[in-house]
C-alpha cells in the first residue's frame, strides 16, 4: 500500500522506538502534523521556541541511551533550531532533527520561508540530508539515526521538502544500513593497548583524564574498574563529569579552568597521562606548549582519529571505542599480572594529597548573603546527590559542577562546548521526560533563564516537575567575573537591570516560586521544594546570592595549569613547588 | 610544505560543498582543486593542492576522512606520484613575435589549438611548475588571457586509490 511520505516520516520514527518528538509547526511540516495527529505510538511535545525543542531533544539523549527527535518548521523554524544542533554538534550528543522544506521545484526560488538548511548547518552537524525522492525517505531516516548514535556521535539534520511530504510511496523501513564510506573503529589496536598497559606499569606518576566520551560511550563501569584496580588518581573534564563517582577518594575532582587545584597540578605534572574519550580543550589544557613543558607520556583514547594530535602531540594514540579499549586494557592487566609500581603510586599520593589539603574549593560561609557555593551543596544533600542537574551557562554552571560532586554518568547535563546560554530550562525537560522517576533540577542564573524562559509554559502543559534553581546574583556573573579581573571593574553591560519578579513569572505559568533572601531559609525552602508535597510541581527558587562571589581557582588565559589564580585562603600560603623524586617521609 | 591529496568520494549533491566548506571553517589552504567522476559513476575523484606543517596536513586528512561521503584520502606525497595541470593560455601573436610564440610553444610541448590573425591559443601540458614556467618565459605583456585546470594526481606503478 502506498502511504504519504508524511506518514512514512511518522512510521520510521515509529520503526527506531522513538517515544517523544519534541517540535513547533509550521506550513512546511503542516502534512506531517496531519500524520502526527493520526497516530499514537509517540508523544509530541510542543515547545515554546524552536531552539527548546532541539536542547530538550538534545538533553532527552544525554540523559538516557536513546537518540532524541526534533522537528521544526522551514525558514524562521529551522534557524531558530541551529544554535540547538550546533550545541549538541560541539558536544559530540546523538540527535535526529528533521526541518521542514520549501516544495522542491521552489528551492533557489527565494520562496516563502525558504533557508539551505543544509547549507546552514553544514558546519554543525555530523551529517545532514536533502531528501528530494520520496523513495528515499525511509532509508535516509534509518542512516540519519544510524549516523547519530554510532562512531564520535553527533547531531543530523534531515531536511524534508513539503511535496516530498505530499507524495505517495510504499514504506518499507530498512533492517540495517551499510555506508561504505563510514565505518566507525571500535576495537583498538592491541599494540597499542599494550604500550599503553605497559607505560602505566612503569608509571611515576600516572592520571587518568575522563571526558564526555566516556559518558556518551557508556564506560562509566570500565573507567571506575581500571582506576580502582591501579590505585591512580582520576579526573573528569566537565564534560566528563559523573563517568568517575565523585565522592571517591581517589577522584581529584574536575580540571581545567574551573578545576580543582589538585587535579590541575596533577595534570601538569603527571608523568604517565591516559586521556579517555577527552579532547584536550583550550579550557582544560590552556596553552599546549606550557602543559607539555613538563614531560610526560600520553595516551589518547577516542573513537575520532582527528580528536587525536590535534592539539597535543601523543605517544601512544588508540583509535576505538572507550569501552572497549579500557575492557582489553583491564583485561590485559589481568592476564599479564602487571601492576603499577606501589612505591611510586605511595609518593605520588602523598604529593597529591598536599595540594588536596589546601582545599582550593574552600570558600567563605556567610550568615548575611547567600553564598551560591553554598545553595548548590545543599542541594545535593537533600537531593541526595541523586538528582539530574541541568545548567545554563556562567559562574552558576561551574559552581554547580564544582559543588555537586556527581555519582553516575548521565547526570550532569550542560552545554559546555558552545557554552549555550538557555539551554538548561529545555534541557530539564528532555530529561525528566527520558527519567519520568528522577528528581531533576536546572541550576541557572538570572541571565540564562531568561533566555528560554518561555519554556515554563511547556513544562506545564507536559507536567514536568523541574525544580529551577536560580542563583540570582543580578549579574552576567561570568562576564562580570572577567571585567573584574581583566578590565579594571568597568562592569560594561553585565548589569542586569530591571529584573522580573521570577515567582510572579513562575505563578503567572501555574507553578510555584519562592523568592530566597536569608542564608537560613535556604535549606528550609530546598526541603519543602523536594517534599511529597511538591513532587508533581515545577518549583521555581529565585536565591537572591553574593554578588560579588567569584569562581576559584581559575586559570586565566594564557596561564599554565599549574599558574591558577587561587582562592583567597590559598593566596597566603607558601606551597612548595613541585619537585621531581622529591622525599616525602612521612607526611600525610 | 606544499600537498597533493587524492580523494574518492561518493558522487552525490553537496559532497563537493562539504569538502570546500571543510576548509573554510577550518582556515587551511586550497591552492587547487579539481574533481569530477570516475569510471564508476557513484564516485568522483578529487585531486586537492594544499600547503601546511605536517602536523595540518594530518588534520586535513583526518578531517576529509571524518566526512560520511568521503570514501579514501591519501596523501600523493607520502610516495612516488605524476601530476598533471592543463593550461590554454591566449597570446598576442603578430608580427615576428607569431614566429616566436610558435617556436616557445613547440619548445615547453604545447600544442597551438586555435589561430587568429593576431592570435593564438596554445593548450600546454606538465606539473605547475612547467606551466609557471611558460608563463615566465614569454613576454608578459602579449598574454591575453590564461585558464588552468588545477593539478591532478596518480600514484606510480602499483599504487592504486580505489575502493
Ligand atoms: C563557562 C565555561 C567554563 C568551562 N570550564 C571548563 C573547565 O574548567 N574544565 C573543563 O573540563 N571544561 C570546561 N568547559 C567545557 C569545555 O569548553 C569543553 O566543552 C570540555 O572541556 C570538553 O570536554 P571533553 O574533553 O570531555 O570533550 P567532549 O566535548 O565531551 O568530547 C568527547 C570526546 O570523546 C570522544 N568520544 C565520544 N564518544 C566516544 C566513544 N564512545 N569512545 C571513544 N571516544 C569517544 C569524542 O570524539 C571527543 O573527542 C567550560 C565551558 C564553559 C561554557
Ligand atoms: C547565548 C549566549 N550569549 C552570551 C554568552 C556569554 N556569557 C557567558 S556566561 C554569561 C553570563 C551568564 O549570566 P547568568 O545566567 O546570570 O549566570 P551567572 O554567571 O551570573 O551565574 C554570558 C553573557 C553565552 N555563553 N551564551
Ligand atoms: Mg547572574
Amino acid at each position: 500500500m502506498q502511504i504519504s511520505g508524511a506518514e512514512i516520516v511518522v512510521r520510521s520514527l515509529q520503526e527506531e522506538g522513538v517515544e517523544f518528538v519534541f517540535g513547533y509547526p509550521g506550513g512546511a511540516v503542516l502534512e506531517i502534523y496531519d500524520a502526527i495527529f493520526r497516530q499514537q505510538e509517540f508523544k509530541h511535545v510542543l515547545v515554546r521556541h524552536e531552539q527548546a525543542a532541539v536542547h530538550a531533544a538534545d538533553a532527552y539523549s544525554r540523559s538516557s541511551d536513546k537518540v532524541g527527535v526534533a522537528l521544526v518548521t522551514s525558514g524562521p523554524g529551522a534557524t531558530n533550531a541551529v544554535t540547538g544542533i550546533a550545541t549538541a554538534y560541539m558536544d559530540s550528543i546523538p540527535m535526529v532533527v528533521i526541518s521542514g522544506q520549501v516544495p522542491t521545484p521552489a528551492i533557489g526560488l527565494d520562496a516563502f520561508q525558504e533557508v539551505d538548511m543544509v547549507g546552514i548547518t553544514r558546519p554543525c552537524v555530523k551529517h545532514n540530508f536533502l531528501v528530494k525522492d520520496i523513495n528515499e525517505l525511509a532509508a535516509t531516516i534509518k542512516k540519519a539515526f544510524y549516523i547519530a548514535k554510532t562512531g564520535r556521535p553527533g547531531p543530523v539534520v534531515v531536511d524534508v521538502p513539503k511535496d516530498v511530504t505530499q507524495a505517495k510511496a510504499e514504506f518499507h523501513y530498512p533492517e540495517s544500513v551499510s555506508i561504505r564510506s563510514y565505518v566507525p573503529v571500535t576495537r583498538g589496536h592491541p599494540g597499542q593497548i599494550k604500550k599503553a598497559v605497559n607505560l602505566l606499569a612503569e608509571a611515576k606518576r600516572p592520571y587518568i583524564y575522563v571526558g564526555g566520551g566516556a559518558v556518551q560511550g557508556d564506560a562509566a563501569a570500565e573507567v571506575t574498574e581500571l582506576v580502582k584496580m591501579l590505585g591512580v588518581p582520576c579526573t573528569n573534564t566537565l564534560m566528563g563529569l559523573g563517568a568517575y563517582p565523585g565522592q571517591d577518594q581517589q577522584f581529584l575532582g574536575m580540571l581545567g579552568m574551573h578545576g580543582t587545584y589538585e587535579a590541575n597540578m596533577a595534570m601538569q605534572y603527571c608523568d604517565v597521562l591516559i586521556a579517555v574519550g577527552a579532547r584536550f580543550d583550550d579550557r582544560v589544557i590552556s596553552i599546549p606548549s606550557h602543559f607539555l613543558s613538563q614531560p610526560k607520556k600520553i595516551v589518547h583514547i577516542d573513537v575520532d582519529p582527528s580528536s587525536i594530535a590535534k592539539r597535543v602531540k601523543v605517544d601512544v594514540p588508540i583509535v576505538g571505542d572507550v569501552k572497549h579499549v579500557l575492557r582489553d586494557m583491564i583485561d590485559l592487566f589481568k592476564q599479564t599480572g602487571l601492576k603499577t609500581n606501589e612505591q611510586h603510586l605511595n609518593n605520588w599520593w602523598k604529593q597529591i594529597e598536599e595540594w588536596r589539603s589546601y582545599n582550593s574549593l574552600l570558600y567563605t560561609p556567610s550568615t548575611e548573603l547567600i553564598k551560591p557555593q553554598y545553595v548548590v551543596q545543599k542541594l545535593y544533600e537533600i537531593t541526595g546527590g541523586d538528582a539530574i542537574i541541568t545548567s545554563d551557562v556562567g559562574q552558576h554552571q561551574m559552581w554547580a559542577a564544582q559543588y555537586y560532586p556527581f555519582k553516575r554518568p548521565k547526570q550532569w547535563l550542560n552545554s559546555g562546548g558552545l557554552g549555550t546560554m538557555g539551554f538548561g530550562l529545555p534541557a530539564a525537560i528532555g530529561a525528566q521526560l527520558a527519567n519520568p522517576d528522577a528528581q531533576v533540577a536546572c541550576i541557572t542564573g538570572e541571565g540564562s533563564i531568561q533566555m528560554n524562559i518561555q519554556e515554563l509554559s511547556t513544562a506545564k502543559q507536559y507536567h514536568t516537575p523541574v525544580k529551577v534553581i536560580a542563583l540570582n546574583n543580578r549579574y552576567l556573573g561570568m562576564v562580570r567575573q572577567w571585567q573584574e579581573f581583566f578590565y579594571g571593574t568597568r562592569y560594561s553591560e553585565s548589569y542586569m537591570d530591571a529584573l522580573p519578579d521570577f515567582v510572579k513569572i513562575a505563578e503567572a505559568y501555574g507553578h510555584v516560586g519562592f523568592k530566597v533572601e536569608n542564608p537560613a531559609d535556604v535549606e528550609p525552602v530546598l526541603r519543602e521544594t523536594f517534599s511529597p508535597a511538591l513532587k508533581e510541581r515545577l518549583v521555581f527558587l529565585d536565591f537572591r546570592t553574593d554578588q560579588s562571589e567569584n569562581v576559584f581557582p581559575m586559570i586565566q588565559n594564557g596561564k599554565g595549569l599549574d599558574q591558577m589564580d587561587l582562592p583567597p585562603h590559598m593566596r597566603e600560603l607558601q606551597i612548595a613547588p613541585f619537585e621531581n623524586n622529591r622525599d616525602y617521609g612521612n607526611m600525610c | 610544505m606544499r600537498h597533493i591529496l587524492s580523494i574518492l568520494l561518493e558522487n552525490e549533491a553537496g559532497a563537493l560543498s562539504r569538502v570546500v566548506g571543510l576548509f573554510s571553517a577550518r582556515a587551511y589552504n586550497i591552492d587547487s582543486l579539481t574533481v569530477s567522476t570516475t569510471e564508476d559513476p557513484t564516485l568522483s575523484r578529487m585531486t586537492i593542492v594544499t600547503h601546511g606543517s605536517d602536523e595540518v596536513i594530518e588534520q586535513i586528512t583526518k578531517q576529509l576522512n571524518k566526512l560520511i561521503e568521503v570514501v579514501k584520502v591519501i596523501d600523493l606525497n607520502e610516495s612516488d606520484h605524476i601530476e598533471r595541470e592543463m593550461m590554454l593560455i591566449k597570446v598576442r601573436a603578430t608580427g615576428k613575435d607569431r614566429e616566436e610564440m610558435k617556436r616557445m610553444a613547440d619548445i615547453f610541448r604545447g600544442r597551438i589549438i586555435d589561430v587568429t590573425e593576431k592570435t593564438y591559443t596554445i593548450e600546454l601540458t606538465g606539473t605547475s611548475d612547467k606551466l609557471n614556467a611558460f608563463i615566465e618565459a614569454i613576454d608578459r605583456s602579449v598574454i591575453l588571457e590564461t585558464v588552468r585546470t588545477g593539478a591532478s594526481g596518480i600514484g606510480r606503478g602499483e599504487r592504486i586509490l580505489k575502493i
